[in-house]
């Protein structure tokens, strides 16, 4: 008796699990992932050159084409740059916000330091896009500062560099980093300054004790316990530049990224495979980035 | 010093171009983005009022973020619960499918819905706007409420069972009231995030224009700028109203703080 109850209770138990859990779990698992592998498939598509219709045959022609043509890794190239240097500098400017944040501040500036980078992360990706396009204009904001700042000579001389320059900061790839830099830096902060929140005082105190300058229990004691904050926040960093295309076409020079290649490729030029192909690099980056990060010890800490 | 001075130059250049927006909404000259501006003016908002493409964006965006938010709650409710306390083999592989959507880059749920949508002959338009927002509107939701829940002790539900509630009433009068600030707050970020998403979007859409792919369109274009200026800062006032109530209902407690 005892025993048949039990059981109708877990089987009861298992049934609103069951009900629970079904319509979201369907809903990501068919329209989410049906999606994401519909799309894989589609990378092993070719599409026909004389009709231009794709071709539902698997073939490793699409991804042929995208590791062959110079033109393709070079985008590849470049947008691979242009992650590392904006994770690269997020994390550098991040660094000082975060450490003030979680051990200077009060608890009154903290919170306002918290809403104060939350604010901005939140607010409309699209209105901050345009912003720096006003402030990079060529009468803009940033030349308007440096002329005051008497500074015109060292911009045009920026911009006269070979590659990175141009016409103004807002068709550059300087203007497109600073851009790319702003956008993403709470990405980096709030992480960061979890992981410093996290450090023990008495670690600190401890380093001083023993007679470590301030300057070396930074390096020796607060940056390897920051790791695992920088590793999440370089994730998204470096994930974020890898996928966009949006700021690329708005503000920036004329070179492509991978971003824009899958939006070109599955729009205009008709082409989903390849567009499908593109868009499969991110993944395999990051992925790769990921095991970086893990053996050079970022989540150790954690 | 040197870091407290760091962190407030931080968090200005987080800030400035957000006024600047609002700055050249008032501007004179409407073909460059000349600093200063030569003169300001109110003309702008009343152009802006009196263009149709403008309230017919902004009316879409609002539905189609209304029904994402509404899917995303229920969706992620269900989640939440089913997930918060169970151990189970698979649980692992199944929490890393909540957070995918928004793990990945948005470029690539864009382009996969659109490659499913295509592939089953389904025609783009509102309906696929709103289920590409309601797949990583339902992870925020699934987050805040999961969290939530993970911090109502299990004691609660026994002693509100031991006292003879049946499940519905333990669910009305104890989890519900615990869950509520979190459930507002997960469907205030989801719609603001709806609100303003484009990188999906710009897939899903069809010939349909939200705002942001309003907002998109126009910035290549030569004249009347300041009117994009005008919809800037009513689309940061849209956005930002839900996100700070949402951040105040989540806010753990200024005791709890100190520690």
């Amino acid at each position: 008796m005892a025993g048949r109850a039990e059981f109708s209770l877990q089987g009861r138990r298992a049934f609103y699990f069951a009900l629970l859990l079904a319509p979201p779990l369907l809903w990501l698992g068919i329209v989410y992932l049906g999606s994401l592998l519909t799309l894989l498939l589609q990378s092993f598509y070719a599409i026909d050159e004389f009709t231009a219709r794709i071709v539902p045959e698997f073939t490793l022609a699409t991804y042929r084409q995208l590791l062959t043509q110079p033109a393709h890794i070079d985008i590849i190239v470049r947008t691979l740059l242009m992650a590392a240097a904006v994770t690269l500098a997020a994390a550098v400017i991040a660094f000082p916000v975060a450490l003030y944040m979680a051990r200077y501040a009060g608890p009154r500036t903290k919170a306002f330091f918290y809403v104060g980078v939350m604010l901005p992360m939140w607010t409309s990706y699209l209105v901050k896009v345009y912003a720096w396009r006003l402030i990079l204009a060529k009468q803009g904001i940033a030349s308007w500062g440096f002329e005051h700042l008497g500074l015109m000579g060292a911009l045009d001389k920026a911009l006269a560099v070979p590659v990175v320059g141009g016409p103004s900061l807002a068709s550059s790839y300087i203007g497109m980093f600073v851009v790319f830099v702003y956008m993403w830096l709470p990405f980096m902060i709030l992480p960061l300054a979890a992981a410093l929140e996290r450090v023990p005082a008495s670690l600190l105190q401890a380093s001083a004790d023993l007679g470590a300058r301030p300057g070396q229990t930074f390096r020796n004691v607060v940056l390897p316990l920051a790791l695992p904050g920088l590793a999440a926040g370089s994730i998204f960093t470096f994930s974020l530049t890898l996928g966009d295309y949006i700021i690329p076409s708005v503000v920036g020079a004329p070179g492509y990224f991978i971003g824009m290649m899958v939006y070109q490729q599955q729009g205009t030029a008709g082409n989903l495979p390849l567009a499908a192909a593109f868009s499969v690099v991110p993944i395999v980056l990051i992925g790769l980035y990921l095991m970086l990060a893990r053996r050079l010890g970022a989540f150790d800490a954690l | 010093m040197f870091t407290r001075v760091m962190a407030a130059a931080g968090l200005a250049f987080l800030h400035a171009p957000v006024w600047v927006i609002a700055l050249y909404a008032f501007t004179t000259e409407d073909r460059t983005y000349q600093f200063p501006p030569p003169g300001l003016t109110l003309h702008w908002f009343e152009v802006a009022f009196a263009r149709d493409d403008i309230w017919q964006s902004m009316r879409l965006s609002l539905l189609v973020a209304s029904a994402a938010t509404l899917l995303a709650i229920i969706l992620g409710t269900l989640a939440a619960f089913a997930l918060a306390r169970r151990t189970f083999s698979g649980k692992e592989s199944i929490t890393l499918l909540f957070v995918l959507p928004i793990a990945l880059p948005g470029i690539l749920t864009g382009l996969a819905l659109l490659a499913g949508m295509r592939t089953i002959g389904l025609e783009p338009g509102f309906w696929t706007i709103v289920a590409g927002h309601a797949t990583f509107c339902l992870v925020i939701v699934y987050n805040n409420v999961v969290a939530r829940l993970r911090r109502i002790p299990p004691s609660w539900v026994e002693a509100s069972m031991d006292l003879g509630a049946r499940g519905h009433q333990t669910f009305r009068y104890v989890l519900l009231p615990q869950i509520a600030t979190a459930l507002l707050a997960g469907g205030m970020l989801a719609f603001a995030l709806s609100f303003d998403e484009i990188i999906v979007t710009l897939f899903t859409a069809g010939h349909e224009r939200t705002l942001p792919i309003w907002f998109y369109s126009e910035l290549f274009r030569p004249r009347e700028r300041p009117v994009t200026n005008v919809v800037a800062v009513v689309v940061i006032l849209v956005t930002l109203v839900p996100i700070l109530l949402a951040y105040y209902l989540t806010r753990p407690d200024e005791q709890s703080q100190g520690s």
